[in-house]
């Protein structure tokens, strides 16, 4: 047994690949020496900004020997059949032995493979997993063509056995496999040789690395605490910042620096946005004013002076980014205060393409504001305050903080909608309106946020069908199954009653607008009265009537523009257009397709709320199903049943039901549907049916109107114990046929009234 | 690099520090382009020397123009006009970080009291065709150079690679310096006869410039000089090998290179006047590209590009 290590000593690799690249390394590695019969009982990756380093324990010395049979050709094949076997195999005739089969004779080859020395299976797998590892993106240097992250400039590969270390031979583009590395680069930058793994953790700690990656996190983590607490402060936690900035310093040394007063009066999120991003700092939080006021840097290194003068350094460069950010802040806080206020910023997006075919920015917040006023009164907001607060949401894409700092779009708006007098509703709109952006993302409750954000998804899920770009497979690369999830989860979380795809023909409307006025055509020419002709033919059903008159009409006008030297544009663009008009589906079409799209996103939803798939099918194939709200409710209402002993076994009843009556039908050409009548009742469990039935109806037809599918489910629920008893005590199919056509009639009545409460039919097991 | 570096005292002297610095490690000291560019990676002795297979290395300062960065001399660090110093070598040496690294020790940088880190920092030019892969120095947080090795220029691969260097000169200087405003920042020796600060040399032109980048630049007139460079330099390649006056091959690429970089600069300029839309943004961009590329293609048919009559 020996034990392996290899280093991979290059310059500096980004600190998001590191943690990557030491698994990559172990896997392709082990793999390799597996693959090869090199069996091992351990191994451990590490990774620092220059180097890979891999330890391998308790590694077999040599891959066993092995005895490989193969088989060939019949024995009275061709001599070039044969010979072509031999050479294959490397023997000779006399070496292969004869075997009887049922077809016939049959050469085996039996080729023994010696075991291979470890070394030279470690030099083989280590150039493949080189040549080959998956860097996210690599490169090359200087005159050679291999491929790393970054230049690679020395490798470490040894074998640790009990006659001590011996150095793997290998090579790879000129640079040879050793036993040496580098310490620190500023530290301790002198030639360090190692002989094992223990020896090279060990001496690289005193040249000043720490080679574990969780070791520097927690250093840094313990040593900034530590320094926060001192002062009374506390650091604001960020494991992904930890992460990183453990990934850019092979020595950290923590220090925590002040920010200067003017600055304290920054909101918090931007103090924060700005250290963490510019300068990778974590903010440091005064309790006791709750402010952000001073923050820590990791240097790579101790100085003489004890950092004093990193320190300095860096606060020097965050005052810089400081007051930048200030500046942007005060004049941001101008202009949301002044006498046009935030409309200036909106004015701005009227040059800010949202999506070449549905226009601009500007024009996306008209339409949100129209859709949000639509909305409000099915959501209790004031239609006005809807309508204002879509207007200013998406105003702060114009500041310069946003601009600067994109994450904090929203809340900027937040805080200048506040600033400039808006209501407290409006102001909290501009924030939450983008939300939920993940499933665990708390979705909005407040009636004008609830207006805004489900106008803005709505907007979107709309334009986009619009326009055919769904998603498919793995792509979705406008967040559309986002939205869509975004949509089902405000309306269900807040138990919002109203039709989807009435908001969606809404919607539509205003798309279609946009996409005819992003088409050049319109804006040059203004063919007819424009923009009215389009918004007649899309509010109608669509532009598909338009596709050999208006549309080639605009074309052709466009074509002599273009031949008369009016146009400007180029290339294939008149063609795209045609395109993008033909493409876009009648209201009608999209709102199917996009009711079933919502449909598989609430499957989903409900699937991780332990609600079956076939429940929620049975669900959505009733009447009203563009009801999330009710859909949920009744898929809920269902699946309790279902729990239910009872419920379990009426579906069984049911499906009986069902089938005895369905083939009934088909045999006798009619359908069973009226005029079941208690007088041909021939037992007590026919007679106990009917007033089941009837007393089920009396409860179940007044709780659907009022949506209560809990009490209908129930009561339907309730009609097991007579529909098993009339199915134990009574044949259906009886020799009277009056008797018969009442039961039929009967079962109708089972199938109509569990019909009512959802398409049992649906229901699997 | 044996000589301990004086602490620099003006702007100039880091700038002369470096030029001797890299003087000292053999590269060919040039002079900036003579005309108007965006940075020092638009001089031909990057962007065309970084083809080829001919060895190459170069250093130069050059002056370099961003409209859209103008401040009126206002802002203590943003400038229409500034200075960068560029640094190209190929193939790239294997000890490039030590060399540059020694190029701070060289302009006074204490190294021993300072956290220098190379930070992640992929390069892209989307008008040149062109990519890398390198970091951004951070000296005590503050950036201060950006090191690439060149992966594609023009759309060709670099083989051998080339090792950039940048240096943004006012901000390095500045910090060098312990200047807070760039204006305040002396120029030459503050005990010099007549004493000079950036502001006595750059503060009205900022200001001039500014004016006319923002309002006054005539956007007509700019976008017939773009459509009429991006022309000329197609015109200048299509142009025959074969010089008939002379009877040699020459193939005109810094002309037309010429021409590739005014086109670059007029966008700059379009853009700085807000006259371009997102969407033409990008095909603006597109169109310089297809420039830079042509340039690429023709250079590595030329004799600097590598170019041989056996190998063609």
């Amino acid at each position: 047994m020996s034990d392996l290590l290899i280093e991979l000593f290059s310059e500096e690799i980004p600190a998001r690949m590191q943690a990557r690249a030491a698994q990559d390394l172990q896997k392709l590695v082990t793999n390799g020496l597996v693959e090869a019969g090199l069996t091992y009982a351990s191994a451990a990756a590490f990774s620092t900004p220059r180097r890979l380093a891999l330890t391998v324990e308790g590694m077999l010395d040599a891959s066993p020997a092995v005895v490989e049979e193969r088989k060939g050709p019949k024995a009275d094949a061709p001599e070039k059949a044969i010979e072509g076997f031999l050479r294959g195999a490397g023997l000779t005739r006399d070496q292969l032995e004869e075997r009887d089969t049922p077809k016939g004779k049959i050469l085996f080859a039996k080729i023994n493979k010696p075991g291979r020395p470890a070394a030279e299976i470690v030099a083989e797998v280590l150039e493949t997993t080189i040549r080959n590892f998956p860097w996210p993106k690599s490169m090359r240097w200087g005159s050679g063509s291999l491929k790393w992250v970054r230049p690679l400039h020395s490798i470490v590969c040894i074998l640790t056995g009990e006659d001590g270390a011996e150095i793997v031979p290998m090579e790879i583009d000129g640079i040879q496999s050793g036993d040496i590395t580098y310490g620190h680069r500023f530290l301790a930058p002198d030639v360090i040789k190692v002989t094992g793994f223990e020896d090279y953790e060990a001496k690289l700690a005193r040249a000043k690395v720490v080679l574990r990656a969780d070791a520097r996190a927690e250093t840094i983590l313990n040593d900034a605490n530590n320094l926060a607490f001192a002062s009374g402060m506390e650091v604001v936690e960020d494991a992904g910042l930890l992460a990183e900035v453990a990934g850019l310093v092979e020595w950290p040394v923590v220090l925590m620096g002040n920010i200067a007063d003017d600055f304290l009066g920054l909101p918090p999120e931007v103090l924060q946005t700005s250290m963490k991003e510019h300068q990778k700092f974590f903010s440091v939080r005064n309790p006791k004013t709750g402010r952000i006021e001073r923050f820590i840097t990791v240097a790579n290194r101790t100085t003489a002076d004890e950092g004093a003068t990193i320190l300095a350094g860096n606060e020097k460069v965050l005052s810089a980014r400081l007051a930048d950010a200030k500046f942007f802040w005060e004049n941001d806080l101008r202009v949301a205060t002044s006498k046009d206020g935030m409309a200036t910023w909106v004015k701005a997006l009227e040059n800010v393409t949202f999506h070449n075919k549905l226009g601009t920015q500007a024009e996306l917040i008209e339409r949100m504001a129209v859709l949000a006023g639509e909305l409000a009164p099915m959501v209790g907001a004031k239609k006005e305050e809807a309508m204002e607060a879509a207007r200013v949401a998406k105003a702060d894409l114009s500041s310069e903080m946003v601009y600067e700092f994109p994450e904090l779009q929203g809340l900027m708006g937040r805080y200048y909608a506040s600033a400039a007098g808006m209501s407290d509703a409006i102001a909290a709109a501009a924030q939450e309106h983008y939300a939920p952006l993940g499933p665990s993302d708390d979705v909005p409750t407040a009636p004008v946020s609830v207006a805004v954000a489900l106008a803005e998804k709505i907007d979107k899920l709309t334009g986009f069908w619009a326009i055919d770009e769904k998603p498919t497979g793995s792509k979705d690369p406008f967040a559309l199954r986002r939205a869509a999830l975004g949509v089902i989860r405000i309306l269900v979380e807040n138990e919002l009653v109203f039709s989807f795809s009435a908001v969606v023909h809404t919607s539509y409307a205003k798309i279609i607008n946009s996409v005819v006025n992003t088409i050049a055509v319109f804006k040059e020419h203004k063919i007819g009265s424009g923009d009215t002709a389009y918004e007649t033919y899309s509010l109608v059903g669509g532009l598909d009537e338009l596709d050999g008159g208006l549309v080639d009409e605009i074309l052709f006008t466009e074509f002599k523009g273009r031949q008369e030297g009016v146009g400007h544009h180029e290339g294939t663009w008149v063609g795209d257009d045609k395109a993008t008009l033909r493409q876009l589906d009648s209201v009608e079409k999209i709102k199917a397709d996009l009711l079933s799209f919502l449909h598989d996103r609430l499957k989903v939803y409900l699937k991780d709320q332990g609600i079956r798939h076939d429940i929620i099918d049975a669900c959505i194939a009733m009447e009203g199903n563009d009801d999330l709200t009710l859909l949920v409710k009744r898929a809920r209402a269902l699946s309790e049943t279902l729990k239910t002993d009872d419920g379990e076994n009426l579906i069984q009843g049911f499906k009986r039901a069902n089938n005895i009556l369905t083939q009934a039908e088909e045999a006798d050409g009619v359908e069973y549907s009226y005029g079941a009548d208690v007088k041909f009742a021939e037992t007590d469990e026919e007679r106990a049916l009917f007033k089941a039935l009837d007393d089920a109806e009396a409860v179940i037809t007044p709780a659907m109107e009022k949506q209560d599918f809990t009490t209908a489910m129930s009561a339907m629920a309730d009609l097991r114990g007579p529909v098993d008893a009339f199915f134990d005590a009574v044949q259906v199919n009886s020799d009277n046929p009056t008797v018969r056509r009442n039961r039929l009639n009967l079962l109708s009545r089972i199938r109509s009234i569990c019909s009512s409460v959802a398409d049992l039919t649906l229901i699997t097991g | 690099m044996s000589q301990t570096p004086t602490k620099p005292r003006s702007f100039q002297s880091i700038i002369l520090a470096l030029q001797n610095y890299w003087a000292a490690q053999g590269c060919a000291m040039l002079q900036p382009y003579d005309m108007e560019v965006g940075a020092g990676t638009f001089h031909p002795a990057t962007t065309l020397r970084s083809l080829g297979t001919q060895p190459w290395a170069a250093a130069y300062v050059q002056p370099s123009r961003r409209p859209t960065d103008g401040r009126y001399g206002e802002n203590p660090n943003r400038l229409q006009h500034y200075y960068q110093y560029q640094v190209l070598i190929k193939p790239s040496p294997p000890n490039l970080q030590e060399l540059y690294l020694g190029s701070l020790a060289a302009i006074g940088i204490e190294m021993e009291l300072h956290d220098i880190r190379f930070v992640e920092d992929d390069w892209e030019s989307p008008t040149l065709g062109a990519w890398g892969l390198g970091w951004e120095v951070w000296c005590d947080g503050m950036e201060v150079s950006q090191f690439t090795y060149f992966q594609q220029v023009g759309g060709q691969d670099c083989h051998p690679v080339s090792g950039e260097l940048t240096y943004g000169l006012e901000r390095l200087a500045m910090y060098v310096l312990g200047v807070d405003h760039v204006m305040d920042m002396p120029f030459n020796d503050p005990d010099a006869l007549i004493p000079l600060t950036y502001r006595d040399v750059f503060k009205q032109t900022e200001e001039e410039y500014a004016r006319w980048n923002f309002d006054t630049a005539n956007t007509e007139v700019l976008l017939r000089q773009f459509e009429e460079a991006e022309a000329h330099c197609k015109m200048i390649l299509e142009q025959p090998h074969l010089d008939p006056k002379t009877g040699k091959r020459i193939i005109m690429v810094h002309p037309a290179y010429d021409q590739c970089i005014k086109a670059s600069h007029i966008f700059n300029l379009l853009d700085a006047r807000g006259v371009i839309s997102v969407t033409e943004r990008q095909a603006y961009i597109g169109r310089v590209r297809s420039l830079s590329k042509l340039c690429a293609d023709a250079f590595v048919q030329t004799d600097a590009g590598g170019w041989s009559e056996d190998a063609a």
